[in-house]
Formats: C-alpha cells, structure tokens, sequence
C-alpha cells in the first residue's frame, strides 16, 4: 500500500517519538544532529582555508620577487601592536574554548563570564587593527586610494621612529614602488581577517544573548562548539599572518 | 505536529563519549600558555639572522622564514589539536583536516613548480 | 525503436496520484519560498535553471547567427564579445555547475540515502537564495551592457583594457560560487552522516559516489575562485596591482587561481551526469554495474587528479616549459578513470535485457559523445599538439562535447528517468524519443564540422573569419536549430505531461534504489518508516522478490 494510506491509517502517527525540542525532524538522534552539524562547520572552514589560501600564495610569490621592499615595509609595523594583537586573540582562543567547557559542564554564570571576555578581547582586537591602520593611513601607506607614498623607503632617514630601529638602507625606486605591493597585501590579508573578526563577534553577540536564557547549558551546545570551531579559525590564521606580515626580518 | 515516522537509532552510540569528550580547563590553560610563549619566541627569533644554507647553485635556504613557519605550524597544531578538539575526535573529521591542508599545499606547491622553473636559479 | 519496454505503470483507469504528497502538503507562496523540503528546494531550482538555461541558449543562437557569415555583420565585433562571454558565464555557473547537483541531486541525495531530508535543510535553501541573487547579478550585468572578457576574465584584459562590467558580472559568479558550496557541503554531511542502517558506502547508488566527488570539489575549489574574483574586483577598482606587471604583480597569477577552481569545475559539471548515466544505464540493461567498486573509485580518483592539472589550460600563455611538461603528464592521468567509467558502462550493457525509453536514449548518446569529447581532450592535454590546437574551435568543439553532448544529456537523461518519481507522472514517450533523436543529430551536426574548423585554423571567440570556413559554419548553425528543437520539446511536453501524462506508480521503470520505493510524488518526509537496507546496490532479484509480495495498487 501507499506510504500516504499508512498515514492515513494512522500507524506512524500511534508511535510518537519522545526527542528533544531542539532535534530536528530530519535527524534520527541528537547525537546525529551534533555530528553531522559538526563535520558541516569543519567542511565549512575547509572552505575558508581554500579562500584564504589564495591571498597566501599571492603573498609567497610577491615576497619572493620583491624580498627588500617587504623588508622595509614590515618595518613599519609596530611590532608592539602586532605583538599585543596576537597575545589577545590567543587568549580570546583560550576564552573561547573554556566558553565550550563552560556550556558542556551546564554552567551558565561561567558561560556568560568567558563569552563576555571573548567578545571583549575580539573588540580589542579589532581595536588595536584600528589604531594600526589609522597609522598607515596617515602616513599614507594605504594603496591605491590614498596617494601611498614610498618616500619612508626611498629616503628611510625621513622616517626617523623607524630608522633608528633598522638603518634600513634606500631603496632604488623600483624596488620602493613594491612596498605598495606589500601594503596592499597586509590590508587584503588583515582586512579579509578583520572581515571575519566582525562576523565572529556579531555571532558572539547572538550567542551571548541566547545563553542568557539558558540554550546552551541544558546539554545542547552544538552552537557555541561549532563557533568556537570557527573563532579559532580565525585566530590560526592571524597565528599566520604575523610572522608573514610582521616578522619577515627585524634584523 | 501528530504525525512522527519512527526514528531508528543510529551508528552513534558508541562514539557519544568520544565527540563530547570534556576537556579540562588545566589543559586548555596550559595550551594557552605554550602558545604564549611560542609567540614570544618567533618574536625573538625575527631580531636574530640564523643564516642559510646554500643547498645547491643558486638554492639557498634561509633558516628565518622556515624556523618563523616551523613554530606558526606548530601553533597552529596545538589550537586544532586542543582548543578545536581534533585530538579527541573520529577519524572522519581527522581526515576531513587532513585533506584540507592537502589541498592548500597543493595549490602553494603546484603554481610554485611553475614560478621556480620559470626562474631557475633566480627564485 | 523496438517496441520492448520495461515501464510497468498501474492500471490507469483506477490510479490516481497520492492525494498526500510533497507538492501539496501545504499551498501557497510563502510554504514554497521559505521551505526546507529538499524536493521543494529542487523544483524551485528546476524552475529557475530551466529559465537561465533559454538565457544562455538564446544567446548561443545568437553566436551562430552571427557565424553563419565571414563578416562582423549581424553585430559589432565587440557586441559579438559580450555574447559569447554572457553565454559562457550564464551556461557554466548558472547552468552546469548546479544542474544536476542542484535539481536531481537535491531531489534524489536524501531519498537514496534513506533520510529525510538533507543534512541542513536551511543551507538548501540559502544555496538556492544565492543562485537567485547570482542570476539577478548576472541579469542585470547583461542589461547594462554586459562584459566582453570570455567567461574566463583573462587578465590583463580584464583587468586593465576593458571598461566593461567585469565588477558586476564577477560578483555574480561570486555569489554563484558560494551556492555552489553550500549545496556541496550539505550533499557530503548527509552522505556520511545520514545513512540509514545498513546503508554501507558500497550499497549506495553510484550516482551518490559521483555527486560525493563532484561535492569534494565544489568545496575545496570553488572558494580560490572566489578570492581570485576578489583580487580581480580590487584591481580594478583600486588598482592594487596585483596582476599589473607595471607594478609589478603578475597576469599569470590570476590564471593559476583561476584554473585551480576552473578545471575541478568542469569535473563538478561532468561528475553528476556521470552518475545518473550509471543508474540509467544499470535500469535500461536490467542488470548490475559492471565493476560497481571500479566505478566507486574513479568517481574518487576524478575528484583528487583533478586538482593536479589546471595548468593544461595555461599552456601557451607563459608558463614554463617543466611546469607545461608536469601538468600535461597528469592530464594524460586523469582521462583514465573517465575511461575506466565509460569501460564498465559498456560492460554492464553486454549482455544486459536492454531497451531504449528516452533516459536510455539519452545516456547512449552521452557514452558516445563524452568519449569523442574526452579522447580530444587527451589531444589538448598534450602540449605539443596544444599549441596548435588551443584557442580554436577545436577547443571549443572538445568542450561542447563533453559539456553539451555529454552533461546536458546526461542532466535531460536524468530529468526524464526521475521525472515520474517527481511529478506522478509519466512524460508522453514517443515525442520525447523524438526529442531525443532531434538533440542528437542537432548536436552533431553543430559541433563536429567545430572539430574540423578547428584543425583548420579557425580561432575561437572572433565574430569574423575567413571566407573559407564559411560552409562549415554554416553546417555549424543548421544544426544548432535542429538542436534548438530538441531543447524546446522536452520543456513543451514535460509541460503538457503535468496535467495529462500517465500516473507512474511508484515504481514504473522497475529499478533497484530506494527512492522508488516509495509513493510518487514522494512525502514530504520521504519515508514513512525509516529504512533498512539489506541488499546489494542494483540487486534486481531483490526487486523481483518485493515485486512479488507487495499488491500494486495506487491511491
């Protein structure tokens, strides 16, 4: 017989099935639920390392044609901002990842505590990008939109904070004209970063407000372990770009 | 919503304690800690020249960017291992990790077969 | 065509479709457009490839109007840029690429599996969101004057010389891209995780290992595209200089990410069909795979090789003669499981009880096209004869080839073998084997004089040539109006057929899958009690043995 005469004679419909409000009909188990949502949002930052990967190898390739130009224009990073960002966002890592244990151990005070200190720390983050890239801007090493100028590679001595760190030696103006190719690449790479910092703590936000009434600390933490699975993806990423972006030599 | 097809349990029962596996505070804090200090190190290590090594006739290898890359991957490692919970997962998403770093390093390592050979010797 | 058949239908005086199923389980717009029901999802992106498919074909009647003279006279030469680029944009990624991923794939993954649904029902229907934005994207480049870059936005050209909408039109393929993921990422989750018992990797249909595959790809390799489309859209833009050797950038590098995502596509576009055309096949023969395991496998050794060979579509234009040597090496590789493939079909015809309904039709003639295309694929690969051959119409004969005469038949092969499933209803069979037989010819008669064209000397994507090769040409253009008929037809009686076609019954082509054991339409929630699956892939005496216990009775 039909499937829709079986329903109609009601056999499926004596058997109610007991699951919890938060598994959705398609799934056969909780259990399923979080595996299978799991193994999507590992799929998921896959496809982030893909779409990453391609800033990389343009970095790797423009790096090595023009290795004294990225010398130079790393240096004009603050190693203290650069250093102090990394710090944050691995403690917002180490945040993150208690916020997991928090809501698997039922503990929403606690939760809400390191959910807190996350989204802090990611402000923070973003925070300190800022006040970098407002240094840039102004000393206008932003390209393509706002008259970059090689005049610091040219000439390193007009650039006294930098040069009594580095001596570094002028550039011959072809190679100076690359540092814009450097620069470039450090607003892509961090800006695509900062791109995914943003969503990251407009989710911390929704997270925030959902654990407050309880969601993930009565054994559903599904989402708050799949976004952690994605803040620290982000963060393996900055774990990337601050030795390609600030620590190519230093001496 | 009266009308529910009966649910079958499936192949995870066995797995339940494994992919919900509780990992302590100590470890992720000691985690923290390593990664810390890792960070510090390839700091320092930027302020020092290790040199190179001329493998061959215009092949040098510069010690700075691989010891730089050694210590990120090895960052890198402890985050997915720990804090993302892959030393305690199935084998799948394992392999899944696995596969993506494959495919990474392959686009690196294929376009730069072409970009080397292009310029042999001057690379 | 011999009168024999295997469509089994119930007795049409008595049979009704099932008053509960998929389609009116609840009415009205909004139950359509905010649905998580993957037949639902399937049908909306049926509707919607459907349409950008007569886009994209218009505009390929346009080329062959223009080519049916030497002169630039039907439009200017630059005109005549923007079509063929609008037609190849509008063809790959918002035709091929989701065409049987996103219509039978989403309709049949679940059902296959024995689930209920695919794994996040929500993500289906983002992917199918996105496509609609991408399609508007692309819709409304083409109104503001379109781009004239090739559906490849080779740099510099793109980004340097032109003044057309490459932004638009790259975005549009950006969004198109990230639909394309989602409907890969949740094709891979549910086949790993929803499996019913018993449902082991090798009982699963073969069509559930080439989507697997081509899911690989789509989420591996469509997200280089589309940080390449952003590196291209900033430099056009801000001039970052990324690709401009002026400032010291390379064009090259645009090309290595963009092939890196394009060659997987085309296995993402070929993959699918190759799957339905296992099923057809094994259904029309009533018999096994031949070497189902070997068949398994290549649709997995496709999808790795195919990320080990982009450069093949760089050969002339500068890479080094190592890396030219390399890749042409593991081009030579990938053909073979692609052979391996149409080997077995071959075999699980011989000696097989086969007869020629439509979908049968369909896949015959996809064996025969996909193989010429292929073999003249291996030429391509292989750099020597490359350079002579690329960037002439022979290239664009080997792809048609493969991509028309082999995937849009395979995707028309699967519309028709599933339609019955889908709808209740069986399509009219003698004008649909008519339609069958107009595509074929058409086809031919298109796009092989393309071959000799190209051997000849004749560029690709040039609104004038030589007065020459006018004869060919216009061979070229008549068949593409025989092949325009073959196309209209199925969408005329397809449409008739809603209405008035026969009821199908469960099960009318007799075939093994778990999809045909239940009710057409299906129910919403697929099946009534989950199944357990206790018998081998294509086990026709399994079939036969529940043939025989159940009472056919519809309604």
């Amino acid at each position: 017989m039909s499937d829709s005469t079986a329903i109609a004679n009601g056999t499926a419909a004596e058997k109610h099935h007991e699951h919890p409000p938060y598994q959705r009909h398609h799934f056969e188990s909780v259990d399923q639920q979080f595996d299978a949502t799991n193994f999507a949002m590992w799929l998921f930052l896959l496809t982030e390392i893909m779409f990453f990967g391609g800033l990389f190898m343009a970095y790797l390739l423009m790096r090595n044609w023009y290795y004294p130009a990225f010398v130079e224009a790393s240096h004009q990073l603050s190693i203290f901002w650069g250093t102090a960002n990394t710090t944050v966002l691995i403690i917002s890592s180490f945040t993150m990842a208690m916020s997991v244990w928090s809501a698997q151990m039922r503990r929403k005070g606690l939760l809400l505590v390191f959910l807190g200190l996350t989204f802090v720390l990611g402000l923070g983050f973003l925070g300190i990008k800022g006040i970098e890239w407002h240094e840039k801007w102004v000393k206008h090493h932003v390209p393509g939109i706002h008259n970059f100028s090689d005049a610091s590679f040219l000439n390193p001595a007009s650039d006294p904070e930098v040069y009594k760190e580095y001596h570094d030696k002028p550039l011959s103006p072809a190679m100076a004209s690359k540092t814009e190719m450097y620069f470039f690449l450090y607003f892509a790479m961090t800006g695509m970063h900062a791109l995914h910092m943003v969503i990251g703590i407009g989710l911390l936000i929704y997270i925030f407000i959902r654990a407050k009434t309880g969601a993930y600390t009565s054994g559903h933490y599904t989402f708050v372990e799949n976004f952690g699975l994605y803040w620290h993806f982000v963060d393996i990423i900055w774990i990337f770009l601050y030795p390609l972006l600030y620590l190519i030599s230093r001496y | 919503m009266s009308e529910h097809s009966e649910h079958n349990e499936n192949n995870t029962e066995g797995e339940y304690h494994e992919q919900h596996h509780v990992v302590s505070p100590a470890l992720y804090a000691m985690i923290l800690l390593a990664l810390l200090c890792a960070t510090a190190l390839t700091c320092g290590m930027s302020y020092i020249d290790l040199g190179e090594w001329h493998i061959t006739q215009g092949v040098t290898l510069f010690w700075n960017p691989v010891v730089a890359l050694a210590i990120a991957c090895t960052k890198m490692s402890l985050v997915v291992l720990f804090f993302m919970h892959i030393k305690y997962s199935r084998r799948l998403t394992k392999l899944t990790v696995l596969s993506g770093l494959f495919i990474f390093l392959t686009l690196i390592g294929m376009t730069l077969t072409d970009y080397m050979s292009r310029a042999w010797g001057r690379w | 065509m011999s009168a024999a058949t295997i469509v089994t239908l119930p007795d049409q005086s008595t049979a009704r479709i099932p008053k509960m199923n998929f389609l009116s389980k609840e009415n009205g717009l909004l139950s359509w457009l905010l649905t998580g029901d993957h037949k639902r999802i399937a049908t909306l992106y049926l509707i919607s490839i459907t349409f950008f498919f007569f886009v994209g074909g218009s505009l390929a009647g346009l080329i062959r109007l223009e080519l049916l003279t030497p002169q630039s006279d039907l439009m200017a030469a630059d005109t005549y840029n923007k079509v063929f680029s609008m037609h190849g944009l509008i063809m790959v990624f918002l035709f091929l690429v989701p065409s049987v991923p996103a219509t039978i794939g989403n309709f049949v993954i679940p059902m296959m599996v024995g689930a209920k649904d695919l794994a996040l029902p929500k993500i289906n229907l983002l992917s199918w969101y996105l496509y609609i934005v991408a399609g508007g994207m692309m819709l409304y480049t083409m109104a503001v004057g379109g781009v004239d870059t090739g559906w490849t936005f080779t740099t510099p050209l793109s980004t340097h010389y032109l003044n057309t909408h490459v932004v638009s039109a790259g975005l549009a393929v950006f969004v198109a891209g990230f639909s394309s993921i989602f409907t890969g990422l949740n094709f891979v989750v549910t086949i790993h995780k929803m499996r019913c018992p018993g449902m082991t990797w090798f009982r699963l249909p073969l069509f559930i290992w080439s989507n697997y595959a081509a899911s690989i790809l789509m989420i591996l390799g469509t997200p280089v595209l589309a940080i390449t489309l952003v590196l291209v859209v900033l430099e056009r833009t801000i001039h970052i200089g990324v690709f401009d050797p002026a400032l010291g950038g390379d064009p090259l590098l645009f090309q290595h990410l963009f092939w890196f995502y394009s060659h997987p596509a085309v296995y993402i576009m070929i993959l699918p069909g190759m799957g339905v055309i296992s099923e057809v096949v094994s259904t029309f023969s009533r018999k096994r795979v031949f070497g189902y395991t070997a068949v398994a496998f290549s649709s997995v050794a496709i999808a790795v090789f195919a990320f080990f060979v982009w450069a093949h579509h760089m050969f002339i234009m500068g890479i080094s003669n190592y890396a030219a040597l390399v890749f042409s090496l593991l081009t030579m590789l990938v053909a073979v499981p692609s052979a391996i493939k149409i080997f077995n079909w071959a075999f699980t015809l011989y000696k097989g009880s086969i007869t020629f309904e439509t979908p049968m039709l369909y896949a015959i003639g996809f064996m025969g096209l996909f193989t010429i295309g292929g073999m003249t694929g291996v030429f391509l690969g292989s750099t020597g004869t490359d350079i002579h051959l690329t960037e002439t119409y022979f290239v664009v004969a080997h792809f048609h080839f493969v991509m028309v005469g082999g995937m849009l038949m395979a995707f028309l092969s699967g519309i028709h073998f599933w339609w019955p499933k889908w709808t209740g209803r069986m399509y009219p069979e003698k004008i649909s084997q008519l339609a069958a037989l107009t595509t074929f010819i058409g086809f031919n008669l298109t796009f092989f004089p393309q071959f000799i064209l190209g051997t000849l000397g004749m560029p690709r994507r040039y609104a004038a040539y030589p007065p020459e090769f006018q004869v060919l040409n216009v061979f070229s253009t008549a068949g593409a109006t025989v092949l325009g008929v073959g196309y209209l037809l199925p969408i005329l009686y397809l449409t008739w057929s809603l209405k008035y076609g026969a009821i199908a019954g469960d099960n009318p082509w007799q075939a093994t899958g778990l999809e045909w054991q239940t009710q057409s339409p299906p129910l919403t929630e697929n099946f009534v009690v989950t199944p357990i699956m206790d018998h081998e892939a294509y086990d026709y005496a399994w079939l036969e043995q529940q043939q025989q216990k159940e009472v056919a009775s519809v309604g």
